[in-house]
């Protein structure tokens, strides 16, 4: 029957979708209900902020984020907060590779103590909330091994993230071809060599698209520290609020600020898979 | 040379895969220069013997001397001896990342640390032998597959080592790459090079092997000089499966 069917069919040309579906899927009528939703969504917010009596303060957040007085230009709290943010996100995502690479190693090292441990690690980390690590690392680690709020943050989020870095370092590792492996022992490479010039460097276009995701992810969960109030962005944010109650367009401002950020680092990540992909 | 050591010998070596017997009390040995040839049907054991010569399998009990080296499990001395036996796969294993110059000189210049103007030297040498000088700067996944399989080649000769290991290097080409890549090896064998060869080129075999050795269910069934094995080996075993392959 069905055979049948595509013979019969054969040189006639496609079907055209039905009328309503070209209308809906047409260009204009695609960006009037774009903007129709979007609009609402603004409209909607502002009557309810009216409805409330909220009194909206847009001209009080740009001293905030600079301020150019007699001493000269000066960045403002929610920029330094952002400085804050990239560091510690930045020296946490450094700490977790190391961290993670080891880890993953460890796992494929075919020790059977080596995987035990890698495989506790793993699942420890994984099945505890982030929110929890954050109050272990500060409240009993801390006072423990006496270090301070911002140095708790940064072991905290690497620990966190290590557990994903070093799944995908492994994935990584193990979509090599094994005869890769073998070519390489056959020239007499010892274990280092074989990682170092052949496994590693075919691995890191495998690793690129999720180790992205995983900064990404990296600066966004930095924003849970402000539970131990590290100056970064979040919390500079929750300050500012708390000294002149204006929720809206604080959060409003932080949100965009995050936004912007991890725009500019997914679009570098593209393109250093761009990259990737050519020479390879 | 008959008061000559052998340089790879194998003296009762058995190989288990979990309960699979690959390799059954094998006994065999190859003498410096010396070209082997082993053939057999599939899951015969043959790879699994050739990859033992280098490590790249340990086998279970008996015992394995390479170049006056034993090997083991484990040994310690593997990986200096790797450089002593070049092997060449069926899938070629270019390392996909480096330039064809790269591939024959990162074992040069990372393993035996010669410098790296003296190993293009070298490498360029082996390319010009293997016929292919012109594709130097390319990756492996611009060649065809028998011009990559004789940069494999050219790769194992640039260890220099002393021994070449082939397991079925042209089972993956296509036909009419299959000679381009057996002129290479006729050319290695009568320049007195030890080889290893795995491989059902017959024509190849007759031509330049010293002894043949037929292979089946993990035994080593027959051992001859080619004359013999090819007219009159002496097991039915062997005598079928010549008749089989060499009918077409």
């Amino acid at each position: 029957m069905k055979a049948n069917d595509s013979i019969s069919l054969k040189g006639l040309p496609v079907r055209r979708p039905p009328v309503l579906n070209r209308f809906l899927s047409s260009t204009p009528v695609s960006v009037v209900i774009y903007c129709f939703i979007v609009g609402a969504i603004l409209y909607s917010s502002f009557t309810g902020a009216q409805s409330m009596g909220y009194n909206w303060q847009w001209y009080q957040i740009p001293k905030y984020i600079y301020s150019y007085t007699e001493d000269g230009f000066q960045f403002g709290e929610l920029m330094l907060g952002l400085w804050k943010t990239i560091t510690l996100s930045f020296s946490a995502f450094l700490l977790a590779m190391g961290i993670g690479l080891l880890v993953a190693l460890l796992r494929l090292s075919g020790l059977i103590i080596g995987t035990k441990v890698a495989i506790c690690f793993l699942e420890f980390v994984r099945n505890v909330p982030l929110l929890v690590l954050v109050y272990l690392f500060y409240y009993v680690l801390g006072p423990v091994f006496k270090y301070d709020r911002y140095t708790a943050s940064i072991l905290c989020l690497a620990v966190y993230h290590s557990a994903l870095i070093s799944e995908i370092l492994r994935a990584g590792i193990n979509a090599v071809a094994q005869g890769q492996w073998e070519a390489a022992k056959s020239i007499g490479m010892n274990k280092t060599q074989m990682y170092r010039y052949i496994i590693l460097p075919q691995s890191i276009r495998f690793m690129l698209p999720p180790m992205t995701g995983e900064v990404v992810h990296m600066v966004k969960s930095s924003a849970i520290v402000s539970v131990i109030a590290v100056a970064e962005l979040t919390t500079l944010g929750q300050n500012i609020i708390s000294d002149t109650y204006m929720a809206f367009e604080i959060w409003f401002t932080i949100a965009i600020i995050y936004m912007i950020v991890i725009l500019i680092l997914s679009i570098g990540a593209s393109q250093v898979e761009k990259r990737y992909t050519v020479t390879n | 040379m008959p008061n000559e050591l052998p340089i790879i010998e194998f003296e009762s070596v058995d190989k288990f895969y979990g309960k699979f017997h690959a390799l059954k009390n094998v006994s065999i040995s190859v003498n410096p220069g010396e070209r082997m040839v082993i053939c057999g049907p599939s899951g015969s054991g043959k790879s699994t013997l050739i990859r033992c010569i280098n490590g790249l399998e340990s086998h279970n009990s008996g015992k394995l001397t390479v170049d006056g080296v034993e090997v083991f499990e484990g040994s310690k001395n593997i990986i200096k001896l790797r450089q002593e036996i070049g092997m060449v796969f069926q899938q070629f294993n270019l390392f996909p990342h480096l330039t064809v110059l790269e591939n024959l000189t990162i074992g040069p210049i990372k393993v035996r640390k010669i410098s790296k103007s003296e190993s293009e030297v070298m490498a360029r040498k082996y390319l010009e032998r293997v016929h292919i000088p012109e594709q130097a700067e390319k990756y492996p996944a611009e060649l065809s597959g028998g011009q990559q399989q004789r940069v494999a080649i050219a790769r194992s000769l640039c260890m220099e080592s002393k021994i070449l290991l082939f397991d079925e290097p042209t089972s993956a080409l296509d036909p009419e790459m299959i000679n381009e890549v057996l002129d290479v090896m006729v050319e290695l064998a009568e320049s007195g090079m030890t080889m290893v060869c795995v491989t059902h080129e017959m024509g190849f075999a007759r031509k330049v092997a010293d002894t043949m050795v037929f292979m089946d269910e993990g035994k080593i069934i027959e051992v001859a000089p080619p004359e013999k094995f090819f007219s009159k080996p002496d097991s039915n075993r062997c005598r079928e499966f010549l008749e089989q392959i060499l009918e077409h």
